[in-house]
């Protein structure tokens, strides 16, 4: 059986990072696993620049993101082994995957970490009625048909959903030609970055429809458009409104989940709230050794901020290696008024150098708010923003010494008026 | 010439050709589509009914308990998934349970196996889960489940090896006798045969007539249904009725054979025999309908709705049989439970051609049997190892959700019946058939149909004619050199 210190599952950003970071903290075997046949996971097909300005404090396109993640990696004793699928970890951190260039691997791991990130909503997700034609995709998809296979997979489009993923394919399909009729968002405020709304929209006069779906799809072979509707503030479609949009292809952008069915399968809890394992400061999870970062744990927004969760899996890993990783949580978070949820979901102190950061997403936009972090009823610290939207993680840092002035217990996250 | 044309390959065309294949006949199956399946047998609740429910003295009655007997030993030899899960029909207070009593009395008349009639409770501890509010139920252990398009592909597959000629893409637009013999006037040319079977489903009633014989009519019933994830399972492995009430059936709860949940179906008259869409209000109503059966439906677990239409006459009952044209055999109006009885009913079409005068005359190199696929998902480690050692294409995954290799896609491809399309493989795999529905594994599956019968990749289609997935490459002034306009 092959052995190993770490085997990180997942080759995209958050794998990358977490195996980078392991190694410079001093963990030498470490093999990362990637289903795909190159790393860098989704980034690959994500051809538009904006990605690293946190990180890297210059703009990118994917590939240019993960190749700098994967220079790093060569440049290590870290092993990979793409075209490699996982397909479940025992409980005594067996990895068992395939390969058609290797067969049926068992991999013995000290530490995992899960980096398999996220898959797109359906339409069945989503309940959208009508024909059942070719020509409805999800974003992801016809971004992989464009930019990775070279075909397009249509030429008028209309899309629902305003997900970051949908917005970047409005301007990519108008690029190559295709003319988007309209994005539909269910939503009064779209669950895209502003910054994608401006230059991927409005830049391209391409029509947002807030509180606007799409009741019925038409087209027996092929779509041949869609019916559209206002909602009501019950998300009921407003019968007066319907109108029918001719387009031969339909791009849903309607959100992501985690990809956790080997964490499920291991019997790890996950989070209904965001759909991933639960973890703590350093991204462990309930099962000893195994942690988890980027899209599989919570959707990021921003790709700095998967890796910034990788490196804190890497660390936890390092630590966890060493016999220097405590267990027993001093917090758990809670999410409150406003507040979707928070992750980490618990925080051992002892763990953590100087800062906490607490990743969290607000339920709806709020104007001339703050988000409050509390200890019953004492206000621990908060965090300032113009505007919160949901589309826009809320990164809140809390510095350990004031964490270390409280008594254990529910730190509570909520959004409150200034 | 032709000894026999079947017109429709749906599960009744596919059933008759494989059974007409055990004999030295030269028979053609011509489908419109561009696959087996594709209609009313792709969208059923795939059921294989225990035979009590369809009246006695209706030929659907006695069908469907004799197509039920030939299940297990079709499985054995075709391998396209049946499971004898049992069915119940529950009754939810005492006025309803009167007609379980019918039923059973009908069932045994039907010579329907394995019936009993047994308290909530009992039903309870065989499905916990089952709703409290059910007093009584009717138990059949010999019902079950099979997949419609797989159980169609295998009988296809089967007959086209022991030498029946599958034409897709092949529409009936007149059909004229001619002295013994018909020509049949396809979109591919005309076609001659000595008999012809009219298995056409939806369009039964245009094919038959095309010859004058026009004395049906078949009304499509839609029924809607959505599928949910496979984590949801534990909701029921017992096909789950609902007794009849005001003469409907109620919605269905049940597993399938790959362990997904299916809830429905409706069963309204439409207009349109190809109208196939779902509507929000009546996925609204089966929703609420089967969580009369089962408190736990999750609507946040479906994957999938859709939608099939029944081919229901308005003779009430199977129209099969010669007609007054000689050498014309409509097998017609094959509604619920089609699915259960066709079997039975292909050996029944093969003596109505025996009766007519065809000589049956039985192939000695007839081989009943089709080879299973080798599915990745159901191994053992050592099997699998030695699988991909040897072909190692079995170790690669390309859909991820239901865990199926690119070795399964390619064996789906050479196995005799010709693929142009994403769906063809997802019916006979189920690559795009889990949760994700095809989102990661399409562009793969594209690349290996085209790789391995070199049609372009804009040539594949979704699911047939027109339905195309791709315009055009985004690249080609990329590929022309880099020089743009």
């Amino acid at each position: 059986m092959l052995k190993y210190e770490l085997v990180v599952i997942g080759g995209g950003p958050a794998g990358l990072s977490a195996a980078v970071e392991a190694y410079e903290q001093g963990v030498r075997k470490i093999l990362i696993l990637e289903r795909d046949k190159e790393l860098g996971g989704i980034l690959n097909q994500c051809i538009h620049n904006g990605f690293g300005l946190h990180r890297f404090k210059e703009e990118l396109t994917g590939p240019e993101y993960s190749l700098r993640y994967i220079d790093l990696v060569k440049d290590t004793t870290i092993e990979t082994l793409t075209d490699t699928m996982v397909l479940e970890i025992s409980e005594q951190k067996v990895v068992r995957a395939i390969s058609a260039e290797r067969g049926y691997m068992e991999i013995e791991a000290k530490a995992v970490v899960f980096s398999m990130g996220c898959r797109e909503r359906t339409r069945g997700a989503i309940q959208l009625q009508g024909d059942r034609p070719a020509g409805v995709f999800t974003a992801g998809t016809a971004q992989r048909f464009i930019n990775m296979e070279g075909y397009m997979p249509g030429k008028r489009v209309v899309i629902l959903g305003s997900g970051d993923i949908g917005l970047i394919m409005a301007r990519r399909m108008t690029f190559e030609g295709a003319k988007v009729e309209a994005v539909c968002e269910l939503m009064p405020y779209s669950n895209g970055l502003t910054r994608n709304i401006v230059q991927c929209l409005d830049d391209y006069d391409i029509p947002l429809m807030l509180s606007h779906t799409i009741v019925k799809v038409h087209g027996k072979a092929r779509v041949e458009g869609v019916t559209i509707a206002k909602v009501d503030e019950n998300f009921k479609p407003i019968p007066e409104s319907f109108k029918r949009i001719d387009c031969d292809t339909v791009l849903l952008s309607v959100g992501l989940i985690p990809e956790n069915e080997i964490t499920q399968n291991a019997g790890i809890a996950v989070d209904t709230r965001t759909s991933g394992p639960k973890v703590g400061e350093l991204r462990q999870t309930e099962m000893e050794g195994v942690f988890a970062c980027g899209n599989v744990v919570h959707v990021h927004d921003l790709v700095d901020f998967v890796s910034e969760e990788g490196a804190l899996s890497g660390k936890g890993v390092a630590k966890y290696l060493k016999g220097e990783l405590e267990t027993t949580p001093n917090f758990s978070t809670a999410n409150s008024d406003g507040i979707g949820y928070v992750v980490p979901q618990t925080v051992n102190l002892s763990n953590v150098d100087d800062q906490v950061t607490f990743y969290m997403r607000v339920r709806s936009v709020y104007d001339k708010h703050i988000v409050r972090a509390y200890q019953g009823d004492t206000l621990i610290a908060e965090k300032k923003e113009r505007k919160f939207l949901p589309a826009e993680m809320v990164n809140f840092k809390i510095k350990k010494e004031i964490l270390a002035n409280l008594a254990d217990g529910e730190i509570r996250f909520v959004v409150e008026e200034v | 010439m032709l000894d026999v044309c079947i017109v429709g390959g749906g599960v009744i065309g596919t059933a008759i050709s494989r059974e007409l294949s055990r004999y030295q006949l030269k028979v053609r199956v011509v489908e419109r589509n561009e696959d087996v399946a594709t209609e009313t047998t792709k969208a059923n609740s795939g059921i294989v009914h225990g035979g009590y429910d369809a009246a006695h003295g209706k030929l659907k009655g006695f069908f469907s308990a004799k197509g039920n007997a030939m299940y297990p030993q079709l499985e054995e030899e075709l391998h396209f998934g049946f499971r004898q899960t049992g069915s119940f029909v529950v009754a939810f207070n005492e006025g309803q349970e009167p007609e379980l009593d019918r039923l059973l009395e009908n069932g045994i008349k039907n010579g329907a196996r394995g019936l009993e009639i047994i308290s909530g409770d009992r039903a309870r501890e065989m499905e916990p889960h089952l709703s409290k509010s059910v007093t009584k139920a009717l138990y059949c252990s010999t019902a079950g489940v099979t997949s419609p398009y797989e159980l169609s592909v295998a009988l296809a597959e089967n007959a086209a090896k022991n030498g029946v000629e599958y034409s897709f893409y092949t529409e009936v637009n007149g059909i004229e006798k001619v002295e013994d013999h018909f020509i049949l006037h396809t979109s591919k040319g005309p076609v001659e045969a000595k008999v012809v079977i009219n298995a056409a489903g939806l369009y039964a009633d245009r094919i038959s007539a095309m010859i004058g014989e026009d004395d049906f009519t078949i009304n499509p019933r839609q029924g809607q249904y959505v599928l949910l994830d496979k984590d949801q399972a534990f909701m029921t492995d017992t096909v789950i009725f609902q007794a009849p009430e005001n003469g409907s059936k109620g919605v269905l709860v049940t597993p399938t054979v790959h362990h997904n949940i299916l809830v429905g179906p409706n069963s309204d008259y439409i207009d349109e025999k190809n109208d196939v869409a779902t509507t929000s209000d009546v996925i609204a109503k089966i929703l609420k309908a089967g969580s009369k059966s089962i408190d736990a439906i999750n609507t946040r677990k479906v994957i999938r709705s859709f939608s099939g239409n029944r081919a229901s006459s308005d003779r009430g009952d199977f129209i099969i049989g010669e007609t007054k044209v000689k050498g014309f055999v409509n097998v017609a109006g094959i509604e619920s439970p089609g699915l259960t009885s066709a079997p039975a009913i292909a050996i029944h079409v093969a003596d109505i051609l025996k009766e007519m005068g065809l000589e049956l005359t039985a192939d000695p190199n007839f081989d009943p049997t089709r080879k299973p696929y080798k599915r990745i998902a159901d191994m053992e480690a050592e099997e699998l190892n030695n699988l991909i050692a040897e072909e190692p294409a079995y170790g690669r995954v390309i859909c991820r959700c239901e865990s199926i290799s690119e070795g399964e896609i390619v064996d789906a491809i050479h196995r005799g019946l010709p693929i142009t399309s994403v769906d063809a493989i997802k019916k006979r795999t189920r690559a795009g058939m889990g949760r994700c529905q095809g989102g990661f594994c399409a562009p793969r599956v594209m690349e290996i149909i085209s790789r391995e019968t070199g049609l372009s990749m804009e040539e594949i289609t979704k699911q047939g004619e027109g339905s195309y997935l791709l315009t055009k490459r985004s690249k080609d002034a990329l590929e022309k050199g880099g020089q743009d306009a």
